[in-house]
């Protein structure tokens, strides 16, 4: 909190300068650092009443205090702690909007909670997390991260591959890209970034990589999705189909009485595992798909007389 | 702890009556009553704030309590950020930290 210059000194705002002047040698006196030896407080009240003459005594000054245009340290205004920084401090909670979490504490600037919390640089994402201010001459500073963006093909980031980026200044690099690395992660390539700056560490290199969509398969998360179609009859006496999965193709059996909707898990045959997170499944959608040639199987539904009680659209009823 | 006169000494330009009618609304919290308010630091930031908002940002009035509505939710998310961060730094081992770390900038692997 501010403190008030004329407080300090035990004057009325309107008080002269010969008031003004015999306050403060009175109370200088009394608080003396050289007659208080040891007293930290009385020492703090010095400086504060020496501080607070400083101005008063100065009418140029004095009167830019009175207006409000220095603060009690004879810095400029009104560039004391801004709002943000009270709401984010322990008194933030009185003008909590409802309630909020009691006792809120901290009170750094909000940008780098975070990135105090885990370290340099923070978020990386959107943007170089290396430091961006000017280097002075004594200055040990860690290089700059660069950003890259990488397009990998569907399987080679379901598989993993090696490919290679081409630099800015006309280099290129090669990057291992790990299998199942997900659309949007990044890959830290350490030191690969700018040079560090008065014998600091090389930033790091960041490359974002994007996955390009695949005609049969999708992803989510650590599992596969994959459309495949069957014939009435493996449809409804069941079989053996050979289905592709990113590792190659397998034989799945289609259980009997399966439908369009079907969904079958290959286990395993999703994402590959890695360290500690299992392999993702993949699952096969049946889609059955009729051939259109097929006289025989029309002439012998004609012949058939369907049961009476199935009505595939039973569920659709009252809906609409 | 300052008066609603020193207040308005210190913030040039404004108004008693305006301050009144803010606190009447509720935007400002001062300790004490009518006759002799007291407004301790965050009271004062946020008169400065209110104060810009009106007359470098043209907030009027009818908008006002929609802006500090919507700036003291925001700063609500900002005290539980700090209350996570507290508690992540004194109870995660180093290890996980950077675990987590990694999952913010969603590096998963270090390359070469």
């Amino acid at each position: 909190m501010a403190l008030d210059l004329y407080e300090t000194l035990g004057v009325a705002r309107q008080a002269t300068a010969e008031q003004i002047r015999s306050a403060y040698r009175k109370l200088a006196k009394s608080n003396h650092p050289d007659l208080n030896p040891g007293n930290k407080a009385a020492e703090e009240r010095f400086k504060a009443i020496a501080s607070a003459y400083d101005i008063l005594s100065d009418p140029a000054r004095r009167a830019r205090y009175d207006s409000g245009e220095i603060d009690a340290t004879g810095a400029e205004r009104p560039q004391g702690p801004t709002y943000s920084y009270h709401a984010g401090g322990p008194r933030g909670q009185k003008y909590s909007y409802e309630g909020g979490f009691p006792g809120g504490d901290g009170g750094e600037e909000y940008a780098d909670i975070l990135g105090d919390l885990f370290g340099r640089g923070g978020f990386a994402q959107g943007g170089p997390g290396g430091p961006g201010g000017p280097g002075g001459a004594e200055l040990r500073m860690r290089g700059r991260d660069r950003v890259y963006t990488l397009d990998v093909p569907f399987l080679d980031a379901v598989r993993g591959t090696t490919s290679r980026l081409a630099l800015p200044e006309g280099k290129s690099m090669d990057v291992r890209i790990p299998a199942g690395i997900d659309d949007g992660q990044i890959l830290r390539l350490k030191g690969q970034g700018g040079p560090g700056i008065g014998g600091g560490p090389a930033g790091d290199a960041l490359i974002e990589i994007h996955i390009l969509a695949h005609p049969l398969f999708t992803r989510d998360g650590n599992d596969i999705a994959i459309e495949v179609p069957v014939s009435i009859t493996e449809a409804v006496l069941g079989g053996k189909i050979s289905v592709p999965t990113p590792a190659g193709p397998v034989n799945v059996t289609v259980p009997a009485q399966s439908s369009t909707g079907t969904k079958l898990r290959l286990r395993g045959r999703g994402i590959p595992g890695r360290g500690d997170r299992p392999a993702g499944d993949q699952y096969v959608t049946l889609k059955i798909v009729l051939d259109p040639k097929d006289e025989a199987l029309a002439a012998f539904l004609r012949e058939r007389k369907a049961p009476a009680d199935f009505d595939p659209r039973r569920d659709l009823t009252g809906a609409a | 702890m300052i008066t609603l006169e020193a207040l308005c000494r210190e913030i040039a330009g404004l108004q008693a009556e305006a301050l009144r009618r803010w606190i009447a609304n509720d935007w400002v919290r001062p300790a004490g009553g009518p006759d002799a308010y007291r407004f301790e630091a965050i009271d004062v930031a946020r008169v400065r704030l209110i104060f810009t908002l009106r007359q470098e940002l043209s907030v009027d009035e009818e908008a006002l309590p929609i802006v500090l509505s919507l700036l003291d939710q925001l700063h609500d998310t900002r005290r539980q950020l700090h209350r996570l961060q507290a508690a992540v730094d004194a109870s995660v081992p180093a290890d996980a930290k950077e675990r987590i770390r990694d999952a913010l900038r969603q590096v998963i692997v270090d390359a070469q």
